[in-house]
């Protein structure tokens, strides 16, 4: 199990059955394949539907039926088809009670960065900003540290934010990290990895509780 | 009741340079991809686009096509990631982009066609969307000030219209429509399929007719 995998296989423990859960692209997209079997959740596509279902056999694609990143998929058993205008009304008005996605950057105050990277990518916020600031539940799921190793769990943002004050647990590779009204709480580590070595990797003050447990 | 279906030359005469248009349609889903490639065809310049995207260049619809052919001049959107093309221009100085967050741009274009002066949002707040604007703080948390959109056209595609104008549309594909159709001063749709009045059940329909004044029946 890769990374990713393994991330996105922490990040699913998180749901709750029935919830309804809006989930991004990249990590996100995986934890659809790590939801226990007797937990159901429904997902909701923010180009206008509740119901999200695995991709369709192929030939079985049909047109109109596709995701918030228009490749086809199928809608489960019970869904519903809605316009834009209900679709972020959903996410703004609290009824989307987790939302999962990826992150350049996180920091102390709960502020994120994930939408533009200044000279470099300007690709637009899409539904991110209204996501991160309308659900009840905020989790951003990425690798600990950039590809040179550098940190990304910040005492400040450095690009430009997507949300402020919005994070309530990030899932990395190395830990489970939950934002609290004290603090940054280490709440989890993966096997094999310490507590000192997340605080080396973590320029983000972080509180070590008496108890850290394994992520699983 | 009056037919409102007309042919895609005379719907076409009222498509001119310089004018603002909505174009629905989330990732080529729910666009009128057929009028777009006509109105590329006649040639129409300068124009001010409010779509959600800017759409993707290798599939055959019609707002990259529109941007890649230099057609716009401004385009009032959330996402353009999908087509390079309008970040290269962007970044040249020939296409005005106005990055709107996604939740944010569907209520100003529904403020468009609903009487609204703007709404209240918390999201932005603290980001660069929130340059400019007036954050007003109400009940204890903070807000932005967004202002409506309003176009002189909007050109939507329904799955099914009866030829009064009342629509429906099929799964993804409803997306900004039914805003859209509120908020332009003359609103022409690409039908796929065109019924007699009094075939669609009222409590199916999803956009009134009297919104719309010109269909057009083109299959996709």
């Amino acid at each position: 199990m890769d990374n990713k995998e393994k991330i996105a296989r922490r990040a699913a423990r998180f749901l709750k059955d029935g919830e309804l859960v809006n989930l991004g692209i990249g990590i996100p997209t995986l934890v659809g394949n790590f939801v226990d079997e007797n937990t159901e959740v429904l997902l909701q596509s923010e180009n206008g539907f509740i119901g999200l279902g695995p991709a369709p056999e192929p030939g079985k694609e049909e047109k109109d039926v596709v995701n918030a990143g228009g490749h086809p998929v199928t809608m489960v058993t019970g869904g519903s088809c809605f316009d834009s205008n209900m679709s972020f009304a959903l996410i703004r008005g609290g009824h989307v009670s987790t939302t999962m996605l990826g992150a350049f950057e996180v920091d102390q105050e709960g502020s994120i960065a994930n939408w533009m990277i200044p000279g470099k990518k300007v690709p637009g916020m899409g539904g991110a900003m209204d996501l991160l600031v309308g659900a009840k539940t905020v989790i951003i799921t990425m690798e600990h540290t950039t590809k040179n190793g550098e940190p990304r769990i910040l005492k400040k943002c450095t690009l430009p934010l997507t949300a402020k004050n919005v994070v309530d647990y990030v899932v990395t590779e190395l830990c489970v990290i939950h934002f609290t009204d004290e603090g940054l709480v280490l709440e989890e580590v993966a096997e094999g990895v310490t507590v000192e070595e997340v605080i080396a990797k973590t320029e983000a003050e972080l509180i070590i509780p008496e108890e850290v447990k394994v992520m699983m | 009741m009056k037919s409102k279906v007309v042919t895609i030359e005379t719907a076409l005469e009222q498509i001119k340079d310089g004018m603002t248009i909505m174009l629905p349609g989330f990732q080529d889903v729910g666009g009128p991809a057929k009028f777009e490639m006509e109105m590329l065809e006649k040639g129409v310049k300068d124009l001010t686009l409010i779509s959600c995207d800017a759409g993707t260049p290798s599939r055959p619809a019609g707002v990259a096509k529109l941007i890649i052919n230099n057609r716009v001049k401004k385009l009032i959107t959330a996402h353009i990631g999908l087509n390079p093309v309008a970040g290269e221009l962007m970044n040249a100085g020939e296409l005005e982009v106005e990055l709107v967050p996604m939740g944010t741009f569907a209520e100003r274009i529904r403020c468009g066609g609903a009487g609204l002066g703007g709404f209240l949002t918390p999201t932005g707040v603290g980001t660069v969307v929130a340059e400019g604007k007036q954050t007003i703080e109400l009940n204890g948390r903070e807000y932005l000030l967004e202002e409506p959109l309003h176009a002189d056209v909007a050109i939507l595609k329904a799955w099914k219209a009866d030829k009064a104008g009342n629509l429906v549309y099929n799964r993804c594909a409803r997306n900004y429509n039914p805003a859209m159709a509120m908020a332009a001063d003359l609103v022409i749709v690409q039908a796929e399929n065109i019924v007699e009045v009094g075939e669609l059940d009222p409590d199916a329909i999803m956009t009134p007719g009297v919104l719309v004044d010109m269909i057009v029946h083109m299959e996709e």
